[in-house]
């Protein structure tokens, strides 16, 4: 430990505990959203001592912001109910809710708790499913999470993706002309903008940030010492190895889907072109060897080829190539800019930067059936890419000349803006699923 | 820069007693090259009038003070109106072969970051290989892009853009 802070003096990065919150606000709902009411979740335990957070709250919002669900304020219920037995589902048909979600949080042991809820068809006056969880203080908020997971997936037949994080690139700007200084942080956040947390932070460029599949990494390119180096931390403590140092660009790191290895962009021979790297024995094998600009690789989710970012044709467009090498093929044919492109977690479907007249904006492309889709209306947005889950795309635009992040679900018809107090947000990656217990 | 500087205005002080007995970082006047031993600066366009005694590289009156060269959208070939510019580069590392250069290759902020890292890099590489076609040795020069990453100006526009798209020689 001593080595690595020690590390982290020299280099002049810092690790910092707490940063300012992302605020999310819903731009544009989708019609026909559930009806559904989420009663504040019952305290059971020493009325003076509750626990830190309403459950019942974090899982309205998080039902809320999907664009999927309009829960019930909670000044218009007509009872709060905790327990199957006071529900009264005439209160409920009345106020034309189809679900009903009540719950309670009791003392377990030392710093722990219990939570417990319930999931009703207001309609036939049913319990559709019901758990109880095992949580602690810090965990209470990701418990909350989980079940607004159970909820979504539940009522909609698609796995939510609220018991996620994101993380983003931050930079703030202060003084000016000489004295102007940028302050740049890569940060984690849990996946409603709650408790931010700085992982890198430098006077120097940080980018490229890249979800390990288990959620306990990222990858990410730092200048710090005027050079850029491929990076991997890990999450939960800090502890980051450089991966590649090579002359030239270190750049664009991805995961294959089984963690064992980095696709990356080197331009150590002379230009930029992927290679893969064998994580655990640093070995490096070419992948392309073209004398345009090659980036931006991103894994198929069967981990059998990659597409990446390619101006061989003489502008940037998405190709495919198979993780073993050999020919790359063009997957994108509309538009003459297209780059950054990554999958969806089935595959079906690409999500990318496209240029449309002047203005870059994310597209899809479904790549079965050729579909390509623009959804996003700015005029410099970037960095799209899938929540776990495939339901939304998450991505970087600005707005009044300021960088914050924004979301659009697959289908277009939701949209949320992601901003932060003070500076610019950048580069936004939704983490994969959290590997968490469930207990019914 | 700062032992540079002192040791220019050790120079200085000395040649003004013994007036032709100058070394590198020092101008006369008049514009008057001064390339005794191959250890004076190079000043092909050098200045007029007013003596500039200081390093040549920040004699804002030679073509050396210039060190960021300006690129067209999505292009890395280097304009014309720069050419004098790097040919003075070229002629200052020639003469001074001790002297290194890192070339800084930039891109505006349209597009994705990652593929303006390869932008800037093509950018920082195209005025590399000028000075090297001009005779500038590969072990003077070093380059690395920072893409859109580190903007000179911070303005969403066509004007802060053509100001992004840039190569800055850093000696």
């Amino acid at each position: 430990m001593k080595r690595i802070l020690l590390l982290f003096f020299v280099l002049g990065v810092v690790v910092q505990a707490r940063a300012s919150t992302l605020t999310i606000e819903i731009t544009q709902g989708a019609e026909g959203a559930l009806p559904i009411a989420v009663v504040p979740f019952a305290w059971r335990g020493d009325a003076g001592s509750p626990p830190p957070h309403e459950v019942g709250g974090i899982v309205a919002a998080d039902l809320q912001r999907s664009g999927r669900f309009k829960p019930l304020p909670t000044n218009e219920m007509l009872a709060r109910p905790s327990r199957g037995e006071d529900v009264d589902f005439r209160d409920w048909r009345a106020l034309g809710v189809d679900n009903l979600v009540i719950g309670d949080v009791s003392p377990n042991g030392p710093g722990g708790y219990l939570v417990r809820f319930y999931l009703y068809d207001v309609f036939r006056g049913e319990q559709i499913t019901g758990y109880s969880m095992p949580t602690t203080a810090s965990d209470l908020r990701a418990t909350a999470h989980h079940i607004a997971d159970i909820i979504y997936e539940t009522l909609t037949g698609e796995p939510g993706a609220f018991a996620t994080r994101i993380a983003y690139v931050t930079s703030i700007r202060s003084g000016a002309g000489e004295q102007a200084k940028e302050r740049v942080e890569l940060r984690i956040a849990d996946a409603d903008g709650y408790a931010p947390q700085a992982i890198v932070s430098s006077d120097e460029p940080i980018m490229s940030p890249a979800w390990s599949p288990d959620g306990r990494r990222l990858a990410y390119v730092s200048f710090e010492n005027a050079q850029p180096s491929v990076w991997i931390q890990e999450v939960f403590t800090g502890k980051r190895e450089r991966m590649t140092s090579f002359k030239g660009i270190n750049g664009a790191p991805a995961f294959s889907p089984d963690g064992r290895y980095l696709a990356l962009t080197l331009s150590k021979d002379g230009n930029p072109d992927i290679f893969i790297m064998d994580i655990a024995r640093r070995s490096l094998r070419a992948i392309t060897r073209h004398w345009s600009i090659d980036t931006e690789p991103s894994w198929s989710p069967d981990g059998k080829s990659l597409v990446f970012t390619s101006d061989r044709g003489g502008k940037p467009q998405i190709y495919r190539v198979s993780v073993n090498g050999g020919e790359a093929q063009r997957v994108t044919f509309e538009g003459d800019y297209n780059a950054r492109a990554s999958y969806s977690p089935d595959g079906r479907m690409l999500t990318m930067v496209t240029r449309v007249s002047g203005a870059y904006r994310i597209a899809t492309l479904d790549l079965d059936r050729g579909d390509y889709r623009v959804m996003s209306t700015g005029r410099l947005d970037e960095s799209p890419s899938f929540a776990p889950n495939g339901s939304m795309i998450i991505y970087a635009t600005r707005v009044g000349g300021k960088g914050v992040l924004a979301a659009v679900s697959t289908d277009g018809r939701v949209q949320q803006r992601l901003r932060l107090q003070e500076g610019d947000v950048r580069e936004p990656v939704w983490s994969p699923h959290h590997q968490q217990q469930r207990n019914r | 820069m700062n032992p540079i500087r002192l040791a220019a205005m050790a120079i200085v002080a000395s040649s003004l007693l013994f007036v032709g007995c100058t070394s590198t970082g020092t101008k006369q006047e008049g514009g008057a090259s001064v390339e005794e031993g191959g250890t004076g600066a190079a000043t092909s366009g050098a200045s007029r009038g007013g003596a500039w005694t200081g390093n040549p590289l920040d004699d804002p009156n030679s073509l050396l003070s210039t060190k960021t060269i300006y690129f067209e959208f999505d292009q890395s070939t280097i304009r014309s109106e720069f050419v004098d510019v790097l040919r003075a580069h070229a002629g200052y590392l020639n003469t001074n072969r001790s002297a290194t250069v890192r070339i800084e290759g930039h891109a505006d902020e349209r597009g994705s970051r990652e593929y303006n890292i390869g932008l800037g890099e093509r950018r920082a590489n195209a005025v590399r290989r000028y000075l090297e076609a001009e005779g500038v040795s590969a072990a003077q020069i070093s380059t690395i892009s920072y893409g859109e990453e580190r903007p000179a100006a911070l303005g969403n526009d066509e004007i802060s853009w053509a100001e992004n798209r840039r190569a800055v020689l850093v000696y």
